[in-house]
């Protein structure tokens, strides 16, 4: 065996947003950028590319994880989901609501991150989190624009009507 | 910046990844949840790195009892720390640890054997490895060793792993009844790397006290535990911190304020093994 | 017609109603357009090489390997470009004896920070770019660097610009009364040393810029993040050669700017210079590690103060000596000279006394060049000023409500001027203090602390009050010769299905100008607000205008937005008139519909009136006008700026073991004239204060002794997070300028403006019984610590 056996363009094979994807990836492109790139979804952001601003947050295989920190040669079977994915799926049309209505955003750039962060905190959390569970959640995603109060109300306010929906259905 | 990568292969094997090794002549590097590797290639702090993948191999996953240790693979994730049942009821140092580390996103992929090969003197699964006396456990093509923690952690991002090695599951001695364990860090931010941080593990041998944050690599602070373990006040223990512990200056806090929050941890901690 | 805004039931009552912005719901989703969303046929990426010496001069630059690699398509030196740009020198006019050195868009034989760009590499994507750019061999002579801002003016010290003479750009003196005599004769002297930190805006979006110059069109059209479309299109048709009304400027969303993005960067004046001379669209989007280097820095000041107070605390005298270092050149063309300009206008700014000195001076140095950033030296001077009355209080054994209630502006003293100079339409410092102190319940608060220092728990009360400039007229930079608008427009147009359009200068950065501009053109014209479509951030479509800065887009925006929604109501009612037979006179517009004044009995909807403006014109009468366009534009001319006012309060705990701080709660009550929409304020003012808590706690951007900035990256440099921010409690008072008929002021910078001083305060007044005081920011907690507890250095 020789150096032959590390590829410069690695094909991979894996779903986005519930749709099959094949594609030829540079070794060092990101999946931020492969997202962006190759396939044209610009809903995760590049801030920083070294895993601390937190709004290339997105999912994959079931949980969040920085776009930027993880190679797109790596996903080979894996399943991605992208703001716009999970838009389309009207999955988290309550919390985009809830962000509208209190304005948990400005700029709107650390934006999908933050929504992946909220909704990860949502979909684990047993009943209604605290202010501060949601706070510590979310402590990775940066927001220059709202200082955040603004953003921990509308993921508290999802929380408190997903869990009195439950309530109600049980 | 965009990683310079010259090639990225997949190992199939635990025998193929160490092929891969050999091949490129130790100028590949071991890749699995990437979460400080990617970034410093995002860094460019390398250049033209050849990446074999290690990230699905079965044989480094894993949470077992083990011949009467906790044998953790690998590619055991930060979240899985904090969240599998044998880690709390052995290892519950660990399990305090992992929320500690970073953020949900990282934990989610960030692997133990990542943050021990990549031996970042202020992170806390190393400290907490020492305190724990775990071994490492490492294979190669033709060999596999056992490295005690406290003799793995050489200096900055500096490991007693040799070319051609990869950290395959660490062992850790169980939790006996009554044993304590506590882990306490102070940092500015939440998920930030701490200032100084301390591991503590108190079982009938004694304390063992790890400190991280505080040197070029994570520090068992001996003579503070000699002075608690021959029955020594806290006080005097405190005060052999100052031969146990040389921190550095840096941006974030002066030598001495470090030295100042290593005392005020470690009465901290010493409270809680006491209250728990 | 003037709108009631006391009463709520009025028809289309959006003013002064929540009202959710438009464009967040595609933010949401992820729908954003940012620059760098945006691609172009045969784009090409550009990276810029930079100095890895603070001061060095350039030998000789070897980029024959970079040329040869793979995707590269040029690579350029300042000499290069040079031929295609020319250089630029910050100075304004009134800013007298102001100077600096030609600035070019690559340095051409010297460099002069750490991360000043040496040259430029284009290629087809950002990673090839960025490993041509490693192969570029650069011969460097280093040279002695300027760091120490203290020295500076020493003769031993080189001189950074030696054209210039010194390294001193700046320095004004303000005086008035007899402060040195007070000073003498004064019962009660404080006097206090005040640092503030270097620190920058970190964006989350960084930097980005899409140049596209059409050679067949002779247009050059820039996609650019930026608060100042218009200003950036006179610098590219003035340094580029191009007519102005070659350049076209395209701003869409904008990730966060807090003015970082209102100033001309020498690398976005390259990528458009690349651009032309490729005739290729070239695009540039900062690397995070390089904003930090390059992004403006701002608040590197040191303060002397001393006030005078007579024995029933009642202030006299303030003296301020303030000195600040600004890199290497003034920025470009606001000039770095505006921020210890504002340190004299606003020190003691919110207080009624006499005798006043302050002075400013400003320094180069080889560190990256600072400039305006959010609340332009109001958080110095808050912090300067509220920590020097604390002390006063401190001395006096007055409570600080006490102490500012003597000395705060009286309510009823207005048109008031400042011992600064500053000119104060009408403001309302005790009104909103007494609202503070009722919404935190000030007495039940002090008890509370108090009972918990019984057990050994130290906790603090901070309390700031604050003035903020906005509204700004030309005397801000137009009179100094700057071509920056202080005017704006707002075109508003009906289209034939009666829904409305309204194109304005100023932008949108996420602020929520476009909710505001729908609100007041929805009310205005007489339409639902979801009925208003808001297009800003274009050079080629909007009235002319400045954008967003100085907290002036509700202002100054919001009026010129009123004023054409009113005509082309008018309008509208006119073409009614002579379809209903009746007198424009006898009719409104409620809701989108024509009706009849009074009884609102509905006439026919608007979309009834456009079909036969636009498709039936011949069966209106001959001649009548049937303008559905309108454009008015709006200055403010009694007043240089409408000054607003406010103040904010801060509780902590400090860990006296540790000196770690825990924010509890932080209050605010703000005055910013009309509020439009109490959302979108309230938010500001919150996004604000946790800015201003950023460099109150957490923000420095710090440098070694030679020069090298040694946390250029977001896991060294710390901004506010989640976990350590407190909720926040906003107030308000309304206090309308009566300059427009909107009567709003700004209240974008507000929050940042105070939040510093009342953390300040508050943590002084937690350990004040462990004989802690600390006035250096940020207020780390090793220097909190070291200000209690004795540690060898």
């Amino acid at each position: 065996m020789s150096q032959a056996a590390f590829e410069q363009l690695v094909d991979i094979s894996l779903t986005v947003n519930g749709e099959r994807v094949e594609a030829r990836v540079p070794a060092g492109r990101h999946v931020v950028d492969f997202l962006r790139l190759d396939l044209g979804l610009t809903g995760a952001h590049a801030g920083c590319e070294h895993g601390v601003c937190g709004a290339c947050t997105l999912q994959i295989d079931g949980e969040i994880v920085r776009g930027c920190l993880i190679l797109a040669a790596q996903m080979d079977g894996a399943e991605i989901w992208t703001i716009e994915g999970v838009t389309d799926s009207k999955e988290i049309t309550d919390l985009q609501d809830n962000f509208v209505e209190r304005n948990a955003l400005q700029c709107g750039f650390c934006t999908p991150g933050m929504i992946f962060a909220a909704r990860d905190i949502l979909t684990r959390h047993q009943g209604v989190p605290s202010r501060e569970d949601i706070r510590e959640h979310i402590s990775g995603n940066y927001c220059r624009c709202t200082g955040y109060e603004a953003i921990v109300d509308a993921i508290e306010t999802t929380a408190r009507a997903r869990n009195s929906e439950q309530e109600a259905a049980e | 910046m965009k990683a310079s990568v010259a090639g990225y292969a997949r190992a199939q094997s635990l025998g193929h990844a160490f092929d891969l090794l050999q091949s490129a002549q130790g100028e590949a590097v071991v890749i699995a949840g990437g979460q400080s590797l990617v970034a410093s290639l995002n860094l460019r702090l390398s250049e033209e790195a050849l990446l074999v993948d290690i990230r699905h191999l079965p044989e480094l996953r894993g949470v077992v009892l083990h011949e009467g240790v906790l044998r953790l693979g690998a590619l055991t994730r930060h979240a899985e720390l904090a969240q599998a049942p044998l880690v709390a009821e052995h290892a519950p140092l660990l399990t305090q640890a992992a929320p500690l580390i970073a953020h949900a996103a990282i934990r989610s992929r960030g692997t133990l054997g990542g943050s021990l090969a990549n031996a970042d003197p202020a992170a806390e699964l190393p400290a907490c490895m020492i305190a724990l006396a775990a071994e490492i456990l490492v294979r190669s093509a033709g060999n596999e060793r056992r490295i005690p923690a406290d003799a793995f952690f050489e200096g900055l991002f500096t490991t007693a792993l040799e070319e051609g090695e990869i950290i395959v599951a660490v062992d850790i001695p169980l939790k006996a009844a009554g044993d304590r364990h506590v882990i306490r860090e102070l940092t500015r931010r939440s998920g930030d790397y701490a200032i100084v941080g301390l591991a503590g593990v108190k079982s009938v041998d004694g304390v063992r006290l790890a400190y991280f944050g505080v040197s070029d690599k994570p520090v068992l602070a001996a003579g503070a535990m000699t002075i608690l373990n021959s029955g020594g006040s806290i006080e005097d223990a405190v005060s052999a911190l100052q031969d146990d512990l040389d921190p550095e200056s840096d941006p974030h806090a002066s030598a001495e304020y470090r030295r100042h929050l290593a005392a005020v941890l470690l009465r901290r901690v010493l409270a809680d093994m006491t209250n728990s | 017609m003037s709108i009631r805004f006391d009463n709520p039931d009025r028809p289309n009552s959006y003013i002064g109603r929540t009202v959710p912005r438009p464009n967040a719901r595609r933010l949401v989703e992820g729908r954003g357009r940012y620059v760098d969303d945006i691609v172009l046929p045969r784009m090409l990426h550009a990276v810029f090489l930079r100095s890895p010496y603070a001061h060095a001069r350039i030998q000789s630059i070897n980029t024959e390997a970079a040329r040869a690699a793979h995707g590269v398509r040029g690579v350029f030196t300042g000499a290069d470009l040079a031929e295609h740009c020319t250089p630029w020198v910050a100075v304004l006019a009134h800013l007298k004896g102001l100077k600096s050195a030609p600035q070019h868009p690559i340095a051409v034989d010297r460099a002069t920070w750490t991360g000043e760009a040496v040259a430029a590499v284009v290629a087809d994507t950002r990673a090839q770019a960025e490993e041509a750019a490693a192969l570029i061999e650069v011969d460097y002579e280093p040279l002695q660097p300027v760091t120490d801002m203290r020295t500076a003016l020493d003769p031993e010290t080189p001189v950074l610009h030696p054209d210039l003479g010194d390294n001193l750009t700046f320095q004004r003196e303000h005086v008035s009364g007899d402060p040195a005599e007070v000073m003498r004769t004064a019962p009660v002297i404080v006097e206090s040393r005040f640092k503030t930190g270097r620190h920058t805006g970190v964006c989350v979006e960084p930097r980005s810029i899409l140049a596209d110059y059409n050679r067949s069109e002779k247009q050059l059209t820039v996609y650019h993040s930026t608060q100042a479309p218009h200003m950036m299109q006179v610098v590219f048709a003035e340094h580029l050669g191009l007519p102005e009304g070659a350049v076209r400027v395209i701003c869409g969303d904008v990730g966060g700017s807090f003015g970082i993005k209102v100033h001309v960067y020498p690398d976005e004046v390259a990528t458009a210079t690349i651009s032309k001379i490729l005739g290729r669209p070239v695009k540039f989007i900062a690397d995070r590690l390089e904003s930090f280097a390059t992004d403006i820095h701002a608040r590197d000041h040191e303060i002397d103060a001393r006030m005078a107070l007579d024995e029933d605390g009642r202030i006299l005298a303030l003296d301020i000596e303030d000195l600040t270092g600004i890199g290497p050149y003034s920025v470009y063309p606001r000039t770095s000279a505006i921020e210890g300009n504002q340190v004299v206008n606003l020190c003691g700014g919110p207080y009624d006394f006499a005798n006043y000195r302050a002075r400013t001076t400003v320094v180069l140095q080889n560190k990256s060049p600072t400039c305006q950033y959010r609340a332009v030296g109001h958080p110095i001077a808050a912090a300067v000023t509220e920590g020097m009355v604390d002390l006063a209080a401190e001395k006096l054994g007055l409570d600080p409500i006490e102490i500012r209630r003597r000395n705060l502006i009286a309510d009823d003293a207005y048109p008031y001027t400042s011992p600064a100079n500053m000119r104060f339409e009408g403001l309302s410092h005790h009104k909103s203090l007494n609202k503070l102190v009722e919404m935190m319940d000030y007495p039940a608060l002090r008890a509370e602390q108090a009972a918990l220092r019984e057990n050994g728990v130290y906790r603090g009360i901070g309390i700031a009050s604050f003035i903020e400039l906005t509204n700004p007229s030309p005397f801000m930079y137009g009179i100094g010769g700057a071509r920056i608008s202080a005017q704006d427009g707002c075109t508003v147009r009906m289209d034939p299905d009666g829904s409305v359009v309204a194109m304005s200068g100023v932008t949108e950065q996420g602020q929520g100008t476009e909710a505001m501009l729908a609100q007041v053109t929805a009310e205005a014209v007489g339409v639902p607000v979801q009925r208003v479509r808001v297009i800003t951030g274009d050079t080629q479509t909007t009235p002319y205008g400045g954008g967003t800065w100085a907290s002036r887009g509700a202002g100054i925006g919001g009026e010129a937005a009123l004023q054409a929604g009113r005509a082309l109501r008018e309008n509208i009612l006119a073409v009614a008139g002579a379809m209903l037979q009746c007198a424009p006179e006898t009719l409104d517009i409620v809701e989108g519909n024509i009706v009849d004044l009074g009884t609102d009995t509905e006439r026919m909807p608007l979309s009834e009136l456009g079909r036969v403006v636009y498709f039936r014109g011949d069966t209106l009468p001959k001649g009548l006008p049937r303008e559905l366009v309108v454009t008015r534009h709006y200055i403010t001319s009694d007043y240089p700026f409408a000054f607003t006012n406010g103040i904010q309060a801060s509780y902590v705990e400090v860990d006296p073991e540790t000196g770690f701080v825990k924010l509890l709660k932080h209050w605010c009550v703000e005055d910013c004239g009309r509020v439009i929409n109490p959302q979108l304020v309230d938010e500001q003012i919150r996004g604000g204060i946790v800015q201003g808590i950023g460099g109150a706690l957490y923000e420095e951007s710090l440098y070694d002794t030679e020069g090298q900035l040694l946390n250029a990256n977001m896991a060294d440099y710390l901004v506010p997070m989640a976990s350590e921010m407190p909720d926040m409690i906003i107030g308000h008072v309304e206090t309308p300028t009566r300059e427009s008929e909107l009567g709003a002021k700004g209240a974008g910078e507000a929050g940042t403006a105070g939040a510093p001083a009342a953390v300040m305060n508050a943590i002084n007044d937690a350990i004040r019984p462990l004989g802690g005081r600390v006035t250096s920011m940020p207020m780390t907690p090793e220097r909190i610590l070291r200000s209690i507890h004795h540690l060898p250095e």
